[in-house]
């Protein structure tokens, strides 16, 4: 990839430097309180991305929000490297999404999902650096009355070649913030690159190791009180009434109320004494016309749907059911993968402070913009008078992107306490109950090999619920939700890894009484075990290698097989493995990157005790801004996508999701953690997700080792309800 | 009224006697790097040093905590973020979202005090603690590098 040059808008450099000044930074800092300086204090900002300081401090503005996926540190690197500024000065600061609104949208998006954070913003975060450099290298120009082209910048120092004069960042900002930036910026070729590409700290390891960083859960502001809150636990159900004075007169509490239709909420001096008396506090639940839904009725809805004439196409080549008909050996199986709570470490919450002028809100979110406006509709105001501080999440994983009932929860509370901050803070049982679920689907997959056991037609039937349909309705095109089908479309970010003759992938929707969300992964997790270990279903029954079935199918999607062979190669595929393990293989794109998985494991005969050895792990992203923190991305997905494989089930009951905590929801922990080896391997040309990708092969690559172990397949999840043993 | 030894601190606190030591060190102390997660012993966020031990603070009542008893939150371990434990995860930048982390801190601490060269068996024992972003591998090798540098230190 060669030096790309990119020309800027008019509009949008002037609403940068018009808007430009010292306000802007003051209410970044006043949230925290970290500093209460005056206005006048405050450095100007080179552009909306950077700010230097006199004493060459860089501070470089992030968009998108931080929980844990390294993208804070990835696109400062980016700014930073367009920038030519010293990484070892370079601190960070969120913008909020009512300066965003002020200012007409000038940071882009906010929204963190879609493992997005970087791909979908790496160009104009690396203009904006560029832009600020050349204004810098202008300033230090003008002041040395030469001409810029003989000036050059390289870690915060510029330098006027000819007479070798030098000057900092720092000492320029000021000038350069005042004039107006160039019309076209040349990007640095990502061969040239000096801090983007390399393994850099973290920038917010520090304070994560001493107790420093603030969470929202830790958030404290002068005069505040703490709340917590009991939504009716049925699904549709609501809040018919409660007694507040049984607990009104308990130590602290200042307040017993109805946040909506469906909570009531105690506010008490601490939060341990508002949820001491919501655990004493009679309620009666109107449980509403979802009180019968259970998981066998929605396992139930779901098998009508397998075989339903009417489905909606996702992907389809050829003729499948004259393909089918016409092959040599039909082989077919039913898969099925349940709901799933995000179960962020930190439980949701937000803290507010309602007056009828303003109303400001500070918490974790995936998305500023979304919990500004969640804000906005629950204070009765518009947005120009409410604002939201982000925090760094406690994790994310999709929970806090989309959804902001917590966000409103703790709006209409602090609406009721007019000028008092109030943190809501959820319990873990709330939180457990109240999710917005990884939807519940099954499938059912027909594939025909012929006598030579090619494969010649494959059918895939989707039964289950979309996200789309009920998060965001206005996504779907004629009814039908795309999203449905990630890592299973003709093409695109999430297209299908293989290219197979004859082939039909459709979708009956069905659609349970139980909110679904986006789930770190989404549905490229269900629809990579559906297609990876059906895949390799069809591999035996075709008596052949599996990683030699896949290759041949797999001619058209060179960076998929390069990803698959690097995990064989590297794990000895073919050769025996140690501990006398057996390995299964799974490939996947999904968010734009190719991913595969080579996974050892062993299953002991007698107890079916499984035990995940070792895994092989290949990622090609396009660019890899820093190898260090995709490394971690990729473990960390083993330990997320592993989890939901081991022990992730909400299971449904009376209306209401039966799991309340960790003891029934569980986690994978350190004795499980399997040894991870990845391979990053970059080919440059496009920009693919990284936080996503890996969690598609870790249970697919897992469950194909178990197969190759035992011979058995496992087709319902999790696997704590599989007896593995061969007793 | 009852007295409690923190951070190596004599504090008075006013409270219910029932009330989790997690709590007293979030709400009446201001110590909010202890976390609450799952507020029933399980995940270990809340893990905090009570005579050493890495405990779960958020089934502890306050009243079976005595004054004599030493305390220890991760605001506590080092002044400056110079542990050990703290050094070693600074180094291989274990942490992602970070807030299961001063809990497993604690937990790696207590038992590197415990155990001065742990294996991975000893590990895998003394850290269950759940990580919902994975942080696991870095995590054992940073213990084993808190190991080599608490040797470096001392040699």
């Amino acid at each position: 990839m060669a030096m790309e040059q990119v020309t800027i808008s008019r509009r949008e450099f002037l609403i940068g430097t018009a808007a430009a000044g010292a306000g802007l930074s003051l209410g970044l800092y006043l949230p925290l309180g970290v500093s209460t300086a005056a206005a006048a204090d405050i450095p100007p900002e080179v552009n909306a991305w950077v700010v230097i300081k006199p004493d060459d401090t860089v501070i470089i503005r992030i968009a998108r929000s931080e929980m844990g996926q390294g993208t804070l540190t990835g696109l400062a690197q980016l700014v930073a490297e367009e920038l030519d500024c010293d990484w070892s000065r370079v601190q960070t600061e969120y913008p909020t999404p009512g300066q965003n609104l002020a200012r007409d949208r000038i940071w882009g998006s906010f929204s963190t999902g879609g493992s997005q954070g970087i791909r979908g913003s790496h160009q104009y975060v690396r203009t904006g650096g560029a832009l600020a450099r050349e204004l810098l290298i202008e300033a230090a120009a003008d002041a040395w009355g030469v001409s810029k082209k003989e000036c050059s910048a390289a870690a915060s120092v510029i330098t006027h070649r000819p007479s070798g004069q030098t000057t900092t960042y720092g000492k320029v900002a000021a000038a350069a913030a005042q004039l107006v930036p160039p019309l076209q910026v040349e990007l640095k070729d990502p061969k040239d690159w000096k801090i983007a590409g390399k393994p850099v700290k973290r920038l917010d390891t520090r304070d994560k190791l001493t107790g420093k960083q603030v969470f929202g859960a830790d958030l404290q502001l002068p005069g505040m009180l703490n709340a917590t809150v009991r939504a009716c636990p049925v699904f549709g159900g609501r809040l018919a009434a409660f007694d507040a004075a049984a607990v009104r007169k308990l130590p602290g509490v200042r307040a017993v109320l109805r946040v909506d239709d469906t909570a009531v909420a105690v506010v008490a001096d601490t939060w341990w004494q508002a949820k001491t008396a919501l655990d004493k506090l009679p309620v009666t639940w109107d449980e509403g016309p979802n009180a019968d839904v259970s998981s066998a009725s929605i396992a139930r809805m779901l098998q009508e749907g397998l075989t339903a004439k009417d489905a909606f196409v996702g992907n389809q080549s050829g003729d499948v059911k004259a393909a089918l008909k016409a092959a040599a050996k039909t082989v077919e199986a039913t898969y099925g993968y349940p709901y799933q709570n995000h179960a962020t470490m930190e439980p949701m919450n937000a803290t507010a402070r309602w007056t009828p002028e303003r109303c400001e809100v500070w918490c974790p979110t995936q998305n500023g913009e979304a919990a500004l406006a969640a804000a906005a509709e629950a204070a009765g105001l518009p947005q120009t008078q409410c604002d939201v501080y982000k925090i760094h999440l406690g994790g994310g994983f999709g929970r806090r992107g989309a959804f902001h009932d917590f966000v409103k929860q703790a709006v209409a509370i602090a609406k009721q306490l007019p000028g008092t901050p109030v943190k809501l803070l959820w319990t873990r049982e709330e939180d457990m109950q109240h999710g917005a679920y990884h939807p519940i689907t099954q499938a059912k997959l027909v594939g025909g090999l012929d006598d030579k056991g090619e494969l010649v037609g494959l059918h895939v039937r989707i039964s289950g619920q979309s996200i789309l349909a009920s998060v965001r309705p206005e996504a779907l095109k004629d009814g039908a939700d795309s999203f449905i089908f990630q890592a299973l479309q003709p093409d695109g970010h999430h297209g299908i890894s293989y290219t197979i003759p004859n082939l039909l992938v459709d979708h009956a929707m069905r659609n349970p009484p139980v909110p679904p969300g986006f789930w770190r992964g989404v549905n490229v997790n269900q629809n990579a075990i559906y297609m990876e270990c059906f895949v390799d279903e069809l591999a035996y029954a075709a008596g052949k290698d599996p990683l030699a079935f896949r290759q041949k199918l797999m001619a058209n999607h060179p960076k998929s097989l390069a990803v698959l062979n690097a995990v064989a190669k590297k794990a000895g595929w073919g050769k025996p493995a140690a501990n006398g393990a057996h390995r299964g293989l799974a490939v996947c794109k999904a968010f734009n990157s190719y991913v595969a998985a080579c996974a050892e494991v062993t299953v002991d005969a007698d107890s079916g005790q499984l035990k995940i050895h070792r895994i092989v792990a290949a990622t090609d992203p396009g660019h890899a801004v820093n190898p260090q923190q995709i490394e971690a991305q990729v473990e960390g997905s083993f330990v997320f996508g592993l989890s939901a494989l081991l022990y992730g089930e909400c299971t449904i009951n009376g209306g209401r999701v039966e799991q309340e905590n960790f003891d029934t929801y569980r986690s994978m922990l350190i004795n499980e953690m399997p040894k991870v080896e990845t391979i990053v391997m970059p080919s440059g040309g496009f920009w693919g997700g990284v936080g996503e990708p890996t969690i598609a092969v870790a249970a697919p690559a897992v469950l194909n080792a178990i197969f190759a172990a035992t011979g058995k397949r496992v087709r319902q999840f999790p696997l704590k309800n599989v007896d593995l043993s061969s007793a | 009224m009852a007295k409690l030894k923190v951070n190596g601190e004599s504090v008075d606190i006013d409270v219910d006697g029932a009330t989790p030591l997690l709590w007293v060190l979030r709400e009446q102390l201001g110590l909010t790097g202890t976390k609450y997660s799952c507020g029933i012993g399980l995940c270990g966020a809340c893990t905090v040093h009570i005579d050493g031990k890495a405990v779960r603070s958020c089934v502890i009542p306050v009243d079976s905590v005595t004054a004599a008893q030493q305390i220890v939150t991760i605001e506590g371990l080092s002044s400056d973020g110079s542990h050990p434990v703290q050094q070693a995860w600074a180094e291989l930048d274990v942490p992602q979202c970070g807030y299961c982390q001063p809990g497993i801190i604690m937990a790696a601490a207590a038992l590197l005090d415990s155990t001065s060269d742990p294996s991975d068996a000893d590990i895998d024992a003394n850290l269950p603690n759940i990580c919902r972003c994975g942080t696991f591998n870095r995590v054992r090798r940073g213990v084993h590098l808190a190991v080599q540098l608490n040797k470096r230190g001392r040699s």
